[in-house]
C-alpha cells in the first residue's frame, strides 16, 4: 500500500507542473502586449504600468512563471483587475453555489443511470434496454442549455412549477433553494445520467455472466438478491471511479446551466471574467478546477486500490 | 503461396474494409444517422438557393412573429427569419465539427504516433503533457483558450481543437503501443525498414479504424463544443447565424417566442445525435469483437 501510494502521488507532481505550465502560457496568446490587453478598454497609463511591475512584465517569461507559481503555492491567484478582490477569495465565495449544483446533478445521474442501466442489463433486449439505450443517445445527444430552455417553457413559463431563474442561499430559504435547483440539476445530470447508464448496463451484463452469480442463482437465492447483492455491488466498483472522474465534467458544464439558470457560481465567474477580459480570474478558475479533477482521479485511484484486493498484490 | 491458394478458393472474399461498409449497412441507427449528416450537409452547401429570406435582414415590422407561411419557422427579436437563419447557421456547426476535429488529428495523431514508436524520454514528456490537458475538463479549457484568443468562430474552433487533442494523442499511443510488437512490424524491422516508413506504412494503417471512430465521435462534442461557446458569446459573433447564438438571444423571450429557441436547439440536436449514432454504427462495424 505505501509504495503504491508514494508511486502514485509522486505521478501528479509532473502533471501539476505542465498543468500550471499550461494555464500560465495562456497569458502568452493574447495579442501583443498583456498589460495594454489587460487594462481594458480605457488603456490608463497608470493602469498599464501598474499591471507591468505586477506580473513583471519587463522580466523574462521563466522567471515570471517562478513568481506567478509561487503566488499559485501559496494560495495567491492574482486579483480580479475588475473587482479588486483576489481570485481566491471570489473561487470560495462562489464555489459553494456550484458544489451544491453539482452534488444535486450528480444524485440525480446516479439515480437515473444506475437504475435504468441495472434495467437495461436485467431485462437485456427487451422493450426497457432498447427504452434505455434512447435515453443514454438523448442525454448523450442534448445540449444541456437548450434541455435548460425547454424546462424553462415547460415548468416555469406554461406549468408555473418552478422559478424560471435565480437563485436563493439554502441558508436563506431551504425550500426555495430546492425548488430553483430542481430544474439546473436535472438538466446537469442528464449528459452524466447517460454515461452512467451505458456504463452500468455493461458492467452488470459482465458480472451477470460470472461464475460466482450463476453459482448464487444455483444455491436457489431469491434473483432480487442475486441482482442487487451479488452483481450490483461487484459492478459499482468501477461506476464509482467512473463518477469521480466525471465530476469535472460536472464542473464544465455548470458554467452553462448557471448561465440559463442565472445561477451566481463558479460558471458564472468564469464566463463574466471572459467578458471583463479578467484574466486572472479565468486562469485561477482554469488552476482551480484541473487540480480538484487530479485530486479526484488520485483518490479514485485509491478508492479502487482499497475496495480491489488483487491490486494489493 | 498458401495465401493466394486460399483467396482463388474463395473468389467473393470481400477485403476487410468491404466486410466492415456491408456491416455498417446493415446497422439501422448509423444509417439514419449518415441520412441525417447528409441532409445537414446539403442544406449547409445549398444555403444561398434554398433560404428563404437573407439571415441577416432585419424587419421591424415582423419582430418576433408566431410561424407562418411567410415565415414557416417564425421571426427573431429583429425580425430576422427564423428558418433561414437556421439554415446557414448549419454551415458554422459543420464548419466547426469538421475543422475542429482535423485540427485535433492532425496534431493528435503524429504525436501519438511519436510517443508510442519512439518511447523513452519523448513518450514520458508526451505523455504528461497530455495528462496535464486532460485534467483541465474540455469545455472549461476551450473557454480559457478562446478567452486568450478573443472571441470570433475561428478561434472558438481552434480552441475546441487544441482542447480535443490529448484525447486523439493518447488514444494513438495505447494503438501504437498495441500494435508494434505484432510480428508483421518486427518483420518489417527486421527486414531493415526505417523507423519513419515502419511507423507510416505499417504501424498507421493498422490503427485507422479506431481514429474513425473517435473522430467520428469527436466531431458530435465539438459541435456541442461550438454551440456552447456561441451560446456564452465567445464563437460565432452578431448578427452572423449560429445555432448556439440564436439560442442565446432565444432564452431571453422564452415566455413570448419560444420557436426561437425550438428550431435551432433540434437542429444542434439532431445533428449531434447522428454523428453519436454513426459513430456507434463504426465502432460496431470496424471492430467485430466489440459488441
Amino acid at each position: 500500500m505505501g509504495s503504491f501510494l508514494l508511486k502514485r502521488l509522486a505521478a501528479i507532481v509532473p502533471t501539476l507542473f505542465f498543468v500550471s505550465v499550461l494555464i500560465f502560457g495562456l497569458q502568452q496568446l493574447l495579442p501583443g502586449d498583456p498589460a495594454i490587453a489587460m487594462a481594458g478598454e480605457e488603456r490608463d497609463p497608470n493602469v498599464i504600468a501598474y499591471l507591468r511591475g505586477k506580473f513583471h512584465l519587463d522580466e523574462p517569461l521563466p522567471v515570471r512563471y517562478g513568481y506567478w507559481l509561487r503566488g499559485a503555492l501559496h494560495g495567491d491567484l492574482g486579483e480580479s483587475v475588475r473587482i479588486q478582490q483576489p481570485v481566491t477569495d471570489l473561487i470560495v465565495e462562489k464555489l459553494p453555489v456550484t458544489l451544491e449544483l453539482a452534488g444535486l446533478a450528480m444524485a440525480v445521474a446516479l439515480v437515473i443511470g444506475i437504475s435504468a442501466g441495472v434495467a437495461a442489463a436485467v431485462w437485456r433486449d427487451t422493450r426497457w434496454d432498447y427504452v434505455a439505450n434512447v435515453f443514454a443517445l438523448w442525454g448523450l445527444s442534448t445540449p444541456n442549455f437548450w434541455l435548460g430552455i425547454l424546462m424553462i417553457l415547460f415548468f416555469s413559463v406554461k406549468l408555473g412549477w418552478f422559478p424560471a431563474s435565480g437563485y436563493v442561499s439554502p441558508s436563506e430559504n431551504l425550500g426555495e433553494n430546492l425548488a430553483g435547483m430542481v430544474m439546473p440539476a436535472f438538466v446537469l445530470g442528464n449528459a452524466l445520467a447517460a454515461v452512467l447508464m451505458r456504463h452500468t448496463r455493461s458492467a452488470m451484463l459482465q458480472v451477470m455472466a460470472s461464475d460466482y452469480v450463476r453459482t448464487a442463482r444455483a444455491k436457489g437465492l431469491d434473483e432480487n438478491v442475486v441482482i442487487l447483492r451479488h452483481a450490483l455491488r461487484n459492478a459499482l466498483v468501477p461506476i464509482i471511479t467512473l463518477t469521480a472522474l466525471q465530476f469535472g465534467e460536472l464542473l464544465s458544464g455548470a458554467v452553462l446551466t448557471e448561465q440559463v439558470f442565472s445561477i451566481p457560481g463558479f460558471g458564472k465567474l468564469i464566463v463574466d471574467a471572459v467578458f471583463n477580459r479578467d484574466y486572472s480570474v479565468v486562469q485561477g478558475v482554469v488552476l482551480f478546477t484541473a487540480t480538484v479533477y487530479i485530486v479526484l482521479n488520485l483518490l479514485a485511484d485509491l478508492a479502487y486500490f482499497a475496495v480491489n484486493p488483487r491490486m494489493r498484490g | 503461396m498458401a495465401a493466394t491458394l486460399v483467396a482463388t478458393d474463395l473468389p467473393r472474399e470481400l477485403t476487410p474494409g468491404q466486410r466492415a461498409l456491408r456491416r455498417l449497412w446493415r446497422r439501422r441507427g448509423a444509417m439514419v444517422g449518415l441520412a441525417v449528416i447528409v441532409f445537414f450537409v446539403a442544406i449547409a452547401l445549398a444555403a444561398p438557393w434554398i433560404s428563404p429570406h437573407d439571415p441577416l435582414a432585419t424587419s421591424w415590422s415582423a419582430v418576433r412573429k408566431a410561424p407562418t407561411a411567410e415565415h414557416v419557422f417564425g421571426t427573431d427579436e429583429i425580425g430576422r427569419d427564423v428558418l433561414s437563419r437556421v439554415i446557414w447557421g448549419a454551415r458554422a456547426s459543420l464548419l466547426a465539427g469538421v475543422i475542429s476535429v482535423t485540427i485535433s488529428l492532425l496534431v493528435g495523431v503524429p504525436v501519438g504516433l511519436t510517443a508510442g514508436y519512439v518511447g523513452g524520454w519523448t513518450d514520458m514528456l508526451i505523455s504528461r503533457v497530455t495528462d496535464a490537458m486532460l485534467a483541465c475538463p474540455f469545455l472549461i479549457l476551450a473557454i480559457a483558450l478562446a478567452a486568450f484568443l478573443g472571441p470570433s468562430l475561428t478561434n472558438a474552433m481552434v480552441a475546441i481543437g487544441i482542447a480535443a487533442t490529448p484525447i486523439f494523442v493518447r488514444l494513438t499511443r495505447a494503438q501504437v503501443l498495441a500494435v508494434k510488437v505484432e510480428d508483421y512490424v518486427e518483420a518489417a524491422r527486421a527486414v531493415g525498414n526505417p523507423p519513419l516508413r515502419i511507423a507510416l506504412r505499417h504501424i498507421f494503417p493498422n490503427i485507422v479504424a479506431p481514429l474513425i471512430v473517435q473522430a467520428t465521435l469527436a466531431i458530435a462534442a465539438a459541435i456541442i463544443a461550438e454551440a456552447s461557446l456561441s451560446f456564452l458569446g465567445l464563437g460565432q459573433q452578431p448578427p452572423a447565424p449560429s445555432w448556439g447564438s440564436m439560442l442565446n438571444t432565444a432564452k431571453n423571450y422564452v415566455e413570448n417566442a419560444p420557436w426561437m429557441a425550438i428550431w435551432p436547439g433540434l437542429s444542434i440536436f439532431l445533428l449531434v445525435l447522428s454523428f453519436n449514432l454513426l459513430g456507434d454504427g463504426l465502432r460496431d462495424a470496424l471492430d467485430p469483437r466489440h459488441g
